[in-house]
């Protein structure tokens, strides 16, 4: 098991006053709530605060947790010693409100869990916490749709009140079309209720996969197309990847650098939504690096007189 | 022996998902009276003609749910979720705008 460094947690000194703490914990509350915060790891973040004030805002925990002294290091390996709890009396009764279903093994080892004792004998029926969790997907499985296994850690209580985590395994459908940031609600694969009430509910939100080639945007899909020169001043038929596969695509003549073209229907579509790919042309010089290909270009200046500065003239 | 695999299809939020009041108020595990305060600080608007007909889009249920979460866990009222909400579409908006240059 390893100690947890309350203070640190919260950022506070060993010595804070209990108003120091509460007003610490309210600013790293805000700052890594996984609805507010971009953190990548704020969810855990989230749950160490949570527990960390659980302890520090209850004086009579926070003089429990002080015996341990100040030596341990965040992280370290660590086992309570025997009877260390003696002439503290908040074994399963302080909490405040807070669910301590998340809480670590530190957390529990020391302070039990929430529903221990006197309390399990008066359980209402209640459903379970609906879980909210990301997954992480490539753009080709929203396109076509696909089948995923994930694995979720989640608490557990057995009979005696006792918590651990397990790991919970779930076979999910993607299905065709989904975008980032659309959720997919599982019924009934949330947190266990408690006293036979219903499990909560799981949902799932879609992120994709930073892809080298493509840019989502809700359904349309973003390429940018490097073309030559004349490729863009005399057309062409180029090849273009799209999510679906390669398609033969007309560059227009005259087409200037940033010129948008919509492929319709090649983007992230639904049953009853379509999304196109955007190619946007990027002309890209080709270094003249013979002295005869210096001379075309030369050539090109003398034969083609052209400023494309004129709209900047007064 | 084979293992064999269900696949659980789930209900997608997505764009075209509608639900009435009552499946609002299931989803959030919330009552008709807190939707009601939500509707008039302006957190969600429900579409539809009369309360009878209203009907709420996903980024309504989300909106509730995270107001829930800001409320129990930070202890922001409901005005406060409706500017909190707003400025983090702003942010989120912003950012996009951000990783497209």
């Amino acid at each position: 098991m390893e100690y947890k460094d309350y203070y640190k947690i919260l950022g506070v000194a060993r010595d804070a006053t209990q108003d120091q703490i509460k007003q610490a914990y309210r600013k790293v509350a805000r700052k890594y709530h996984p609805d507010v915060s971009k953190e990548a790891n704020a969810e855990a973040k989230f749950k160490d605060i949570g527990e960390a004030y659980e302890v520090l805002k209850d004086p009579e925990k926070r003089a429990a947790y002080d015996k341990f002294g100040a030596n341990w290091q965040e992280g370290q390996h660590f086992e309570p010693p025997p009877n260390w709890d003696a002439g503290f009396e908040f074994r399963g009764t302080g909490y405040t409100g807070a669910d301590a279903s998340g809480f670590s093994d530190f957390f529990e080892s020391l302070f039990g869990h929430g529903q221990t004792g006197r309390q399990r004998t008066h359980v209402f029926r209640m459903k379970g916490e609906d879980q909210h969790a990301k997954i992480v997907i490539p753009l080709a499985d929203a396109y076509r749709g696909a089948r995923q296994t994930i694995t979720l850690t989640r608490p557990v209580i057995d009979g005696d009140g006792r918590v651990s985590t397990s790991p919970h395994t779930l076979h999910v459908v993607i299905p065709k079309g989904i975008i980032e940031g659309q959720r997919i609600r599982l019924e009934g694969q949330g947190l266990l209720g408690h006293g036979g009430g219903p499990a909560g509910d799981l949902y799932l939100e879609i992120v994709f996969q930073e892809d080298p080639v493509f840019h989502a945007e809700k359904r349309d899909i973003h390429l940018t197309l490097p073309v030559t020169p004349w490729e863009a001043a005399l057309g062409a038929t180029l090849t273009v990847p799209t999510l679906g596969g390669q398609v033969q695509v007309k560059i227009p003549p005259n087409s200037q650098g940033g010129k948008k073209l919509r492929l319709k229907g090649k983007g992230l579509c639904s049953a009853s939504h379509q999304g196109d790919q955007i190619v946007t042309l990027q002309i890209v010089l080709p270094e003249p690096r013979t002295e005869e290909q210096r001379r075309l270009y030369r050539t090109m200046a003398e034969q083609m007189p052209f400023n494309p500065r004129s709209g900047l003239e007064r | 022996m084979i293992e064999q695999r269900i696949y659980i299809q789930g209900m997608v939020l997505n764009e075209e998902m509608r639900c009435s009041l009552a499946d609002l108020c299931s989803l959030c595990g919330v009552n008709a009276e807190l939707i009601h305060d939500m509707i008039e600080e302006g957190i969600i608007t429900p579409e539809g003609p009369s309360m009878r007909e209203w009907c709420f889009t996903s980024v309504a249920v989300k909106r509730v749910q995270v107001a829930m979460r800001l409320q129990r866990d930070l202890r922001v009222n409901l005005p406060g979720c409706a500017l909190a909400l707003d400025l983090l579409d702003e942010l989120e908006e912003l950012r996009r705008l951000s990783r497209r240059r």
